[in-house]
């Protein structure tokens, strides 16, 4: 099972953390002036890409913070774990 | 006693101590050490399966895992194990071991005239066929006649185990390679886990006669083992096979117990790198008719010979492409045994093999092949071309050798890659996963030599890697072996009117290959997957790389071209048992249990589970049956007092300076204006805008709130709370807290519910003045901390009390004390369910789905009126959103009286009631109204609203009756009792 690195708590497994999607994902501002397709951008179109990957994660089981990771999804390798607070890389 | 083939002498068996067992209700003898392959053969039973599709007489062909014929039925009753490997299987007093297939018998199978008839059953002959008139004809008769072994019709009755650990380093195979690594590995100081899957350790050398420091090879692998068995940090684990490797170092293993209270234990091991020692699997050989009783692998004919001192025949011919196989014959004529010529297809044969061969006046046969086999149920004789000339052979046994596969399962699960030596006619590593090692046969090496210098080789570079130093260890000197050249030549393959097969297990030809080439299935995992070759129980182990050269061949294309199919874990097959260890029974799932369940036993409730929590559906009196008592209880809300407890209910805390805005935004309902002291009923949406929860708000202070949220559903809750919090708006200054657990909350409801208030002890004034409908108070009752909601499910006059949950049991107590003399009664979920029918209260999740948004349930103006934005609020004005005909809520009575209306009946269009029909919605919640005397029910109705007053067909699993739509409330509909 993959080990993720939460960065407060370091490598932990993959059955402490719940998985949050793509990063990055932007909600409008101003949602009720988005038109119908900005809004089912934001609700349902990702990039779904292969290869590293910028995701969001929570390490829902230790210490419950969310951060952004960026992992490899063909290979898991992974780089780049910040606290959500902070800028994604 | 009979063991007719045992020799004289030698073997790893106990002579001393025989074992009875039985096989298809023959009793015969095998000793202590023997597998029940091996005490077969020494009976001289060959024949002990029919193959998977033509049911063709078949026999022993491995002495591994590897075995595609003898998949043997042990053990009886709830013991009864399919499909188990005879080659694997250690013998024990009174085993009981059957063949499979074969109907009436083994000796006699009716289903052979599938052999008969093989040209009308290729390969994917069921893609093709049993299509007319109806599949389900066929089907019952065809899945009787496939498949391979009788599935367990009980419940596994022995225990299993699982656990975990963690190493520096991860040796699969405990042969040469993995004992001289552990050896060089465990000196260094490393934490080291060796496992082997046989009964030992010592790996080839259990069946190798060669010597080390001129003793016996075994002298040396023990001296070894009590080296590695006095170091704390190697730990030893035999009977241990390496199933798989996954992502970022895991390994499974899977360990047979062996008088141990367990049966099997899993172990999941974290280590920081791997190193495979797990050697080679001999290969099978390609020619007409190769699938006789009697044939087996070279390496497993020595095998039986050295380490369980069985002979399989007493005429044996031996065939080949390359140098291993005349050790077979060398070790066969040591032990007595009649060789009657070895076979080679290579023209040019090395000498030193040819000279070993008349050293023991044994024939040899270069640039020969087999042309075909004879024998019905155990092999007679074989048809030779050697050049020009054609010959025949007599014999009972043929031990055939195709070369080595080297074992890098492990490797591939991980994500390594393979290469194909042309030489070796194999394929070796190409880039090693990260953290992987690879040595011994696995990685090509074919001498002994050759295997212990490179283990030492590659442990020592493994041990700098880890950050240890290695320490030099004695390496023993190996006395002269046969010169063996690792070089294989190609199997090649000739026509022949006969079928030829490339996969014993699931019967699959050359001719099944050809096939697939002229339909165009010619990728190699198309390949695989119409010949089904490779895919049955033994995954093809002795026969992939034969596949490999047929597909190269009839495509022309070389193997590197070609490539491999995925290797997919587990390398040998896994019990379900093993998995779920720990995880039965009352190990599924933990059982939470109220604060004050033993107060709700006392009263006899009869409990269920809700998302794990145990709770009293209802209270029955000793002669009261389901129904009585709810439709008791619910009449005792109406009238009197009852007490509920709501204790799983989610309390979540927000306290901030931004706690309002933040609740204004992530609920639908309005929140900045909500008074010190008030509750609102909230709905929460996702940003589909789909009703996910409800529950109320209560303001306990300008910055201090509690919600209320589904009981079940408060970490969810809580997780979307801090996800938005977090990362949405962090600018946001808010303090989430779970409370759920700390409280327990009663409801005390009905119209003498206020009256048992005011007789406690408490400084709270629960008057209708001071407490109004949907407001909230906090003081002490019976001396504990309280906070009091009065707020409503069961639409009468009811107030919920939270006090610490340590105290739930006497507190509970208390009110059934002093509510005694009215009569209180305690009611469970069921009546609490009908109680909420009767207002019309929807339950989030039975009346709302994942497409339910606020309008549907009424609610759509409170959504469209709030000006601020909130989580949803965009959704609600998509078009789906808009449409007409979306289904609302409605209530329900059936026209007939004693009609029983049932959650899950739908609607149909019009009056009519034929089916099939478009669904017009379906009865989301229903029960027996005590009150009204009959049943009640709300819906889901496309345009509900729209249809108030109408009669509709509801079509319920086979029956039909109509039912009047109206709205949803069937009592006090002015709020008269909850507002008193």
């Amino acid at each position: 099972m993959l080990r993720i690195p939460c960065p407060w708590c370091g490598l932990r497994d993959l059955t402490e953390f719940r998985f949050g999607g793509e990063a990055g994902v932007l909600r409008p501002l101003q949602p009720d002036q988005s038109s119908d397709e900005q809004w089912a951008d934001y609700l349902y179109y990702r990039n779904n890409l292969n290869g590293p990957q910028l995701e969001r994660w929570v390490h829902a089981y230790g210490c419950r913070q969310w951060f952004a990771l960026r992992r490899d999804t063909h290979s898991h390798a992974w780089s780049d774990a910040v606290p959500a607070s902070e800028k994604y890389p | 006693m009979s063991q007719k083939f045992r020799l004289d002498s030698g073997g790893l068996i106990n002579r001393q101590q025989s074992l009875n067992f039985s096989f298809n209700g023959q009793k015969l003898q095998g000793y202590v050490g023997d597998s029940l392959a091996a005490a077969l053969l020494a009976n001289g039973i060959h024949h002990v399966a029919r193959s998977f599709k033509y049911h063709r007489p078949r026999g022993i062909y491995s002495a591994g895992e590897e075995e595609p014929n003898a998949l043997l039925e042990i053990g009886q009753g709830s013991w009864r194990v399919p499909n188990s490997r005879a080659t694997l299987v250690p013998l024990q007093e009174g085993l009981v071991a059957r063949s499979q297939l074969g109907w009436p018998s083994l000796g006699f199978d009716l289903a052979r005239c599938f052999d008969f008839s093989h040209r009308l059953w290729p390969a994917g002959f069921y893609n093709k066929t049993f299509k007319w008139p109806n599949w389900h004809l066929w089907e019952g008769m065809v899945r009787n006649l496939a498949g391979l072994g009788r599935a367990p019709e009980e419940a596994d009755p022995d225990h299993y185990e699982k656990t975990n650990a963690f190493c520096d380093l991860l040796i699969c195979g405990g042969g040469p390679a993995g004992l001289t690594a552990a050896l060089v590995a465990g000196r260094s100081g490393l934490r080291v886990i060796l496992a082997d899957q046989d009964e030992q350790f010592g790996g080839s050398l259990l069946w190798d006669t060669a010597m080390l420091d001129e003793k016996p090879a075994l002298h040396w692998v023990a001296s070894v083992l009590a080296q590695l068995e006095a170091m704390p940090n190697v730990m030893l684990l035999p009977r241990t096979t390496v199933t798989a490797s996954y992502d970022h170092q895991i390994a499974t293993l899977l360990q047979r117990g062996h008088n141990n209270a367990w049966r099997e234990c899993l172990w999941t091991v974290r280590c920081r790198s791997t190193l495979l020692a797990t050697g080679a699997i001999e290969q099978s050989l390609v020619f007409p008719l190769n699938d006789r009783p009697g044939i087996l692998l070279a390496g497993a004919v020595r095998h039986y010979a050295n380490r369980y001192a069985v002979a399989v025949g007493q005429r044996v011919v031996i065939a080949t492409n390359n140098d291993s196989a005349y050790q077979t014959a060398i070790d066969l004529f040591n032990h007595g045994v009649n060789v009657i010529a070895v076979i080679d297809q290579r023209k040019d044969v090395p000498a030193a093999m040819l000279q070993n061969m008349q050293d023991i006046a044994v024939r040899v046969c270069p640039n020969a092949q087999i042309l075909s086999s004879r024998g019905g149920k155990r092999l007679r004789g074989l048809a030779l071309q050697q050049g020009q000339k054609k010959f025949k052979l007599n014999c009972d046994a043929l031990a055939v050798s195709g070369g080595w596969a080297a074992r890098l399962h492990l490797l591939c699960h991980a994500r390594g890659s393979l290469r194909f030596d042309t030489q070796r006619q194999a394929f070796l590593p190409e880039r090693l996963a990260e953290g992987f090692f690879v040595t011994g046969s696995a990685a090509g090496d074919s001498t002994l030599v050759e295997v212990l210098a490179r283990a030492e080789t590659v442990s020592n570079g493994l041990c700098s890697e880890l950050g240890k130093k290695a320490l030099q260890v004695y390496q023993p000197k190996v006395s002269p072996s046969n010169l063996e050249s690792p070089a294989v030549a190609v199997n090649t393959l000739q026509f022949s009117r006969q079928r030829q097969w490339l996969d014993l297990a699931h019967d699959a030809t050359l001719g099944d290959a050809e096939l697939a080439e002229r339909e165009g299935y010619t990728a190699v995992e198309h390949f695989k997957r119409f010949t089904t070759i490779g895919m049955s129980v033994d995954q093809g182990k002795t026969g992939n790389i034969n596949a490999f050269l047929a597909l190269s061949a009839i495509t022309g294309k070389a193997i590197s071209e070609i490539g491999t199919t995925t290797f997919r874990p587990p390398y040998t097959p896994v019990t379900l048992g093993a998995l779920a260890a720990g995880h039965t029974g009352e190990g599924y799932a933990p059982r939470r249990t109220l604060a004050a369940e033993n107060t709700h036993k006392s009263l006899q409730a009869c409990f269920e589970d809700y998302g794990g929590w145990q709770r009293p559906d209802y209270y029955p009196s000793d002669r009261e049956d389901a129904h009585q008592a709810i439709n008791r209880e619910v009449l005792a809300v109406r009238t009197s007092v009852g007490v509920y407890d709501n204790s799983p209910l989610g309390k979540i805390e927000i306290h901030g300076l931004d706690a309002a805005e933040f609740l204004h935004r992530i609920y639908m309902n309005r929140v900045h204006g909500l008074a010190v002291g008030q509750c609102r009923y909230g709905l929460m949406l996702n940003e589909g805008g789909v009703i996910i929860d409800d529950g109320i708000v209560t303001r306990l202070a300008a910055e201090h709130f509690l919600i209320n949220t589904t009981s079940g559903g408060a970490s969810r809750i809580l997780g979307r709370l801090e996800e938005w919090s977090q990362t949405e708006w962090p600018e946001l200054q808010v303090l989430i807290d779970d409370v759920s657990a700390q409280w327990s909350n009663f409801t005390l409801a009905g119209p003498r519910s206020r009256e048992l208030l005011q007789q406690l002890d408490s400084d709270i004034d629960f008057s209708a003045a001071a407490l109004a409908h949907m407001q909230a108070t906090h003081g002490m009752i019976e001396g504990l901390e309280a906070r009091v909601n009065r707020i409503s499910f069961s639409g009468e006059l009811s107030f919920e009390l939270n006090i610490p949950s340590s105290y739930a049991n006497g507190f509970l107590q208390r009110l059934l004390e002093s509510g005694a003399a009215m009569g209180i009664t305690p009611y469970g979920i069921e009546a609490l369910m009908t109680l909420r029918l009767e207002k019309g209260f929807m339950h989030v999740g039975s009346d709302t789905d994942g497409e339910t948004i606020p309008d549907d349930v009424g609610w759509g103006k409170a959504a469209m009126n709030k000006a601020a934005d909130y989580i949803g609020k965009r959704s609600l004005t998509r078009p789906a959103s808009l449409e007409s005909n979306r289904r609302q809520l409605v209530g329900l009575l059936a026209v007939h009286q004693d009609q029983v209306l049932r959650s899950g009946g739908h609607f149909l269009p019009g009056s009519s009631q034929r089916t099939p029909a478009e669904t017009q919605g379906w009865i989301t919640s229903a029960a027996f109204s005590p009150n009204l005397g009959r049943h009640i029910a709300l819906g889901m109705l496309r345009d509900g609203r729209k249809r108030l007053g109408q009669i509709m067909q509801v079509y319920d699993a086979g029956n039909h009756y109509p039912v009047k739509i109206v709205p949803p409330c069937f009592l006090d509909p002015e709020n008269q009792r909850l507002e008193s």
